[in-house]
C-alpha cells in the first residue's frame, strides 16, 4: 500500500516542475530506483493512474530505471554488483567490502508537451 | 515533446514532515525510537521488557502502528501512555501518520518515545519518521541471511538487536555470517544480542539506551 503515498509525492514534484516549465501535458516520468531503496514495484502504475486523474499528468506512463547496487572491495578496489548471498569480493576473495551505490530514489526527468510558443491570434 | 530534467528525491515531502517532528522532539528533549522488524521478530516483547526495566527512571510513551489494539493493550498494562496509530492495513508508518498522532500523547511528560512500526522488513526502511534512532530487530528463527535478503533495512539502522538468542541451541544460525552482512551494509553499527524472553543481553542494551536518553534530555535543556 505504500504505492499510494509514493505516487502522491511523485505527482506533487512532477506538477511543480511541469508548471515551472509551462508545460500543458506530462507524457512520461523517469524514476531512478537503486536496489537498496527498491520499495516500488510495478503495481505503482495502477496507483499512478488513480492519483494523476484529472491533472495534466493523466494518462502518463512511469518509466523505471532500476540500478543494481554495487559493492566496492577495499582490498583490491574491484567494484561488483551486490548479490543476495554473500558480500565477498569475487576478484580477490576479501570480505573487506563496502556499499558503493544503490540508495538512489529520485525523479530524474519528465517528458512534457510545452505550451505553444505564441497563443496570440495572427 | 521536450524533456524537463528534475533529479528530486521522491521522499522529500515525507522527509520535510519528519524534520518538523524531529524539531519538536528536540525542543522537548525527547529521545524517539523507530522500532522495526518482521512480524513475529519480537518488537512488542522487546519494547515491553525495555519499558518494564526503564519505567521507574524515565518517563516513557509508546506509539503503536497497527490495525488492532492487541499489542497496544499489552503495553498499556505496564502503566505507560500508549497511542495506537491505526495503519488501516498500510505496510509502514510514514512521517505524516506519526506527526498527526503527536497530540495524542502528552509529550511534555515523556523522555523516551518508542514508536513501534508495522511488522515488515522492507517498506518501513524507506520512510523517515523524525526519530533519533532507527532500532532494527532481527531474530534467530528468521535465519542468518536477512542482511543479504533485505539490505535496505539494515543499511538504515542506527542500532541492531538480534533477538531470541535463547533459541540458538536449537537452530542453525551463523552469527559471523549475519554480522558480516550487517557490517558491509552499515559499518560500525551498534549490535546487541538479546532474548526478550529470558532477559539475556538486556543489560548492555539498556545501559546503551540510558546513555542516549541522558544525552538527549541534556541537549533539550534551554
Amino acid at each position: 500500500m505504500h504505492e499510494l503515498g509514493v505516487t502522491q509525492q511523485l505527482l506533487k514534484i512532477a506538477l511543480q516542475y511541469a508548471n515551472e516549465a509551462e508545460a500543458v501535458r506530462i507524457n512520461q516520468l523517469t524514476i531512478v530506483i537503486g536496489e537498496l531503496s527498491s520499495i516500488v514495484d510495478d503495481s505503482v502504475q495502477f496507483y499512478w493512474d488513480i492519483v494523476s486523474k484529472g491533472s495534466i499528468a493523466q494518462g502518463s506512463t512511469l518509466c523505471f530505471k532500476r540500478l543494481s547496487a554495487s559493492l566496492h572491495c577495499d582490498a583490491c578496489g574491484h567494484e561488483f554488483p551486490l548479490n543476495r548471498l554473500e558480500y565477498i569480493c569475487p576478484e580477490c576473495g576479501s570480505d573487506r567490502v563496502s556499499v558503493a551505490s544503490g540508495d538512489e530514489f529520485f525523479l530524474e526527468s519528465i517528458d512534457v508537451d510545452l505550451e505553444p510558443e505564441s497563443t496570440e491570434q495572427a | 515533446m521536450s524533456k524537463v530534467p528534475i533529479v528530486e528525491n521522491i521522499m522529500s515531502a515525507n522527509d520535510q514532515i519528519a524534520a518538523k517532528t524531529r524539531q519538536q522532539f528536540d525542543e522537548l528533549g525527547i529521545l524517539a525510537l523507530n522500532v522495526m522488524a518482521s512480524p513475529g521478530g519480537g518488537k512488542t516483547s522487546v519494547i515491553m521488557r525495555t519499558v518494564e526495566s526503564l519505567k521507574n527512571e524515565a518517563r516513557i510513551g509508546v506509539m503503536d502502528g497497527d490495525m488492532v489494539t492487541i499489542d497496544a493493550d499489552h503495553i498499556a498494562e505496564l502503566g505507560v501512555p500508549v497511542s495506537l496509530i491505526n495503519t488501516g492495513g498500510n505496510c509502514h508508518l510514514d512521517a505524516n501518520m506519526v506527526h498527526s498522532a503527536l497530540p495524542s500523547l502528552d509529550l511534555d511528560a515523556i523522555d523516551l518515545l518508542i514508536i513501534e512500526n508495522v511488522g515488515n522488513l522492507i517498506c518501513p526502511a524507506a520512510f523517515k519518521l523524525g526519530v533519533h534512532l532507527n532500532v532494527v530487530i532481527a531474530s534467530v528463527p528468521e535465519g542468518d541471511d536477512k542482511p543479504y535478503k533485505y539490505p535496505a533495512m539494515f543499511r538504515g539502522a542506527d542500532v541492531l538487536l538480534l533477538n531470541k538468542i535463547d533459541l540458538k541451541p536449537y537452530l542453525q544460525f551463523d552469527v559471523d555470517y549475519f554480522q558480516h552482512g550487517v557490517e558491509v551494509l552499515n559499518p560500525g553499527l551498534t549490535f546487541f544480542q538479546v532474548s526478550a524472553t529470558t532477559g539475556e543481553g538486556f543489560d548492555a542494551w539498556l545501559a546503551w539506551l540510558r546513555d542516549k536518553i541522558k544525552e538527549r534530555s541534556s541537549a533539550g535543556q534551554p
